[in-house]
């Protein structure tokens, strides 16, 4: 009798953030397919091309994996903020600070100084940066009450300027006015294992920091008091307050925290992936990290696995260009993504609705086949196994059933 | 006298910049007194700016009227804005998703969808129209002294729509039954609803009608100023400012007038800084992010008394 009582009792399954997400993904490939139809190509060598400019070889894998480097950190950072109920655009503003902070030291730090240290310290002082710049996002939000999506747009532009200034003052390539002098590569964050393990792909040391830093976000917000708080003031700010957690400070962690995290991804993708930093080029990895962020339901694990995903749609649109087909039918595709991830209703209530008639569908004919056995039993009492046996006894019969009743009519 | 040349130069092109930003903040203000918190304004007016700036290039290259070009590019640019608002609406009252992502995936899909006709159209990211608008001198009017030259010399035509527009809106807004079930929606939609009046068809005329606006204001940028649709630089967080001018007001449409000159005037001195010469020691990079710091400090000003509708954002 005791296990009739820890027995769930039987319903319909629900439908689960994995198979929304993966829902919004299948219906943004088809909107992307769908325009690519429209300008008269042929969707699949599309997708084909995309695939193969990814994948097809281990230079191309590194490259991708370079690429999500930067997504998977800026995706951490949009899900932290969002975990806490603030929405972080500015990643792109907090990815130029990070940036430009390890450009310049990378410049007049010593090339003769231990590499560990080194990279200790450009990894830090662009975390440093960048969480200045979400904090100040978070301080504007808490004293002021300025919407973090707006003060975070402006610090976004105001960054975009100050990098402007700041190549051509510090680190200007005097042969080229509008880029940074190209990073020395041993005071880049590439490794020559790595370069030579992937015949000289842009996959760098920021890749096993993104992955040291999904572990440490998913420690924070899953078993520290700190991220449990996080996480209650986002799921209710002011329940949360009323049972004594500081609101405000929280924020302000928060959105440093972001900032940090975008930092670094600046860091990874200026002395990295690349080594040059473009002057009035506002970095669209920013809001990218947000698709990265919804799409892996904010959680580390899904955000590294959507940031992959996405890596794999950034690298391969560049072997488009044979087919004709424009390469911002990746960026179309990524934003019909977010768009179907932000109305995740309708496709939570599609499967699900599908998922409940499938279950009324089995419990009738698990009734039909109890009556034809002459039992009467509570279903909740009966075994998975024999549940199983019944339905694909009574299957049958409903469909009889179903039928005559179509007859009748 | 240097002042006054100074101040010449700088008002004219000032009220060109303003008039963008006046209808991207008018549209928000429809929007989100009727209760739905619209943050895809920078799609809108970027979509606005494209559509306009691909009919008006069409047409002009195909020998039509150069003012009949521009006109019909203003009413593709407010069509297109207003269908591509149909999609938040859809999400925000239909739905009820979270009106921030979806704003912001709007944003999104604007930036990356116009780019990508762009490149189908013309081959390239940009789409350059051949002439924009004249600017003509008010016949009597600019013969006034002081404000003659300020106000009515080298005027843009769409300006005097757009401000035709604008005290419409007041009208609308403030003395009209329809102005005040619009505004109550934002307040209380479910009074509204108690009195017999369908909160989703308000809602829908609110965001359709930011729709229309933002996408007069992106062909007002394209027409006067830009003169081009520029993949690159888009139109720069226009959209965005003109929220922040939208909260700076108040929420009100005289406060966003206000609010809007003075990001006009932000604006020009980050544009025209260079030939102004009172800011020519400043350096291109502080000037450009100007106007952005200025809308902090603003927002920061006016954080203390904020006049938001109370149930913006709020899906009923």
């Amino acid at each position: 009798m005791k296990s009739k009582v820890i027995n769930k009792p039987l319903e319909a399954r629900k439908a689960s953030p994995l198979l929304v997400s993966l829902s919004a993904v299948f219906l943004g490939i088809i909107a992307g397919a769908i325009l690519i139809a429209l300008i008269g190509k042929n969707p699949i060598a599309g997708f084909d091309r995309i695939l193969f400019g990814a994948l097809s070889n281990v230079r191309r894998i590194g490259n991708t994996l370079g690429m999500s480097t930067q997504l998977i950190l800026i995706g951490l950072s949009v899900a932290f903020a969002f975990k806490t109920g603030l929405f972080n655009i500015g990643a792109s503003g907090q990815m130029l600070m990070g940036g430009i902070t390890g450009s310049i030291l990378a410049f007049y730090l010593p090339l003769g100084m231990p590499r560990p240290i080194y990279l200790l310290i450009i990894i830090v002082a662009s975390a440093l940066v960048g969480a200045l710049w979400g904090f100040i996002s978070g301080f504007l939000k808490a004293k002021f009450n300025v919407h973090e999506v707006v003060s975070t747009i402006m610090l976004n532009w105001t960054a975009y300027w100050l990098v402007y200034d700041w190549i051509q003052r510090f680190i200007v390539d005097p042969t080229i006015v509008v880029k940074s002098k190209p990073i020395e590569t041993v005071h880049t964050l590439r490794a020559d294992w790595l370069t030579d393990l992937t015949k000289f792909s842009t996959l760098n040391y920021g890749f096993f920091l993104a992955i040291i830093a999904c572990i440490v976000i998913w420690f924070i917000l899953d078993k520290t008091n700190l991220g449990f708080r996080l996480k209650a003031v986002g799921s209710n700010r002011f329940c949360a307050e009323y049972a004594g957690i500081k609101v405000n400070r929280s924020i302000m962690i928060s959105m440093a925290v972001a900032g940090a995290l975008a930092g670094l991804a600046g860091l990874t993708y200026y002395c990295g992936y690349s080594n040059i930093m473009e002057m009035g080029k506002m970095p669209n990895e920013g809001f990218d990290g947000i698709a990265v962020a919804l799409l892996g339901n904010c959680s580390p694990v899904g955000v590294f696995f959507s940031a992959v995903f996405f890596g794999i749609l950034k690298m391969g649109r560049g072997s488009l260009a044979a087919t004709g087909i424009p390469t911002e039918i990746a960026d179309t595709i990524i934003a019909t993504i977010i768009y179907f991830t932000a109305t995740n209703v309708i496709l939570a209530n599609f499967w699900n609705g599908i998922f409940k008639r499938n279950f009324e569908k089995k419990e009738e004919a698990i009734s039909l086949a109890l009556e034809s056995e002459g039992r009467s039993v509570d279903i909740q009492s009966l075994s998975k196994d024999e549940r199983k046996a019944l339905i694909k006894k009574g299957m049958p019969m409903l469909k009889e059933k179903k039928a005559e009743e179509k007859e009748a009519k | 006298m240097e002042i006054w040349s100074v101040i010449t130069s700088i008002i004219p092109a000032a009220i060109a910049y303003t008039m963008p930003l006046l209808m991207g903040a008018l549209g928000g203000l429809y929007s989100e007194r009727s209760g739905v918190t619209n943050l895809c304004i920078e799609g809108l007016m970027l979509t606005g700016c494209f559509a306009s700036a691909t009919v008006t290039f069409l047409m002009q290259s195909a020998g039509f009227n150069y003012t009949l070009a521009i006109a019909m590019g203003i009413l593709a640019a407010m069509l297109a804005g207003a269908l591509l608002s149909l999609l938040h609406a859809i999400a925000a009252i239909n739905l009820k998703s979270n009106q921030v992502i979806s704003g912001t995936a709007i944003n999104m899909l604007a930036t990356a969808l116009t780019l990508f006709l762009a490149q189908t159209i013309t081959g390239s990211g940009n789409v350059t129209v051949l002439r924009g608008i004249v600017r003509q001198d008010i016949p009597i009017l600019s013969k006034i002294p002081v404000i003659g030259p300020l106000l009515f010399t080298r005027t843009y035509w769409t300006t005097w729509i757009c401000l035709l527009i604008w005290a419409v809106s007041f009208f609308l807004l403030y003395k009209t039954s329809f102005g005040l079930r619009l505004r109550a929606c934002g307040e209380h939609p479910s009074a509204v609803a108690s009195a017999g009046i369908n909160v989703h068809k308000m809602r829908y005329i609110g965001v359709l009608l930011s729709g229309l606006l933002s996408g007069l204001g992106g062909a007002c940028i394209l027409a006067t100023y830009a003169g081009e649709y520029n993949s690159t630089s888009g139109i720069n967080g226009l959209g965005f400012l003109a929220i922040a001018a939208l909260i700076f007001g108040q929420w009100k449409p005289l406060g966003i007038l206000a609010s809007t000159f003075f990001f006009g005037i932000c604006m020009t001195i980050a544009n025209m800084g260079r030939v102004i010469p009172v800011f020519q020691g400043i350096p291109t990079g502080y000037l450009g992010l100007f106007p952005y710091v200025a809308t902090l400090i603003a927002l920061v000003l006016s954080s203390k008394k904020s006049a938001a509708p109370i149930a913006s954002g709020e899906p009923f």
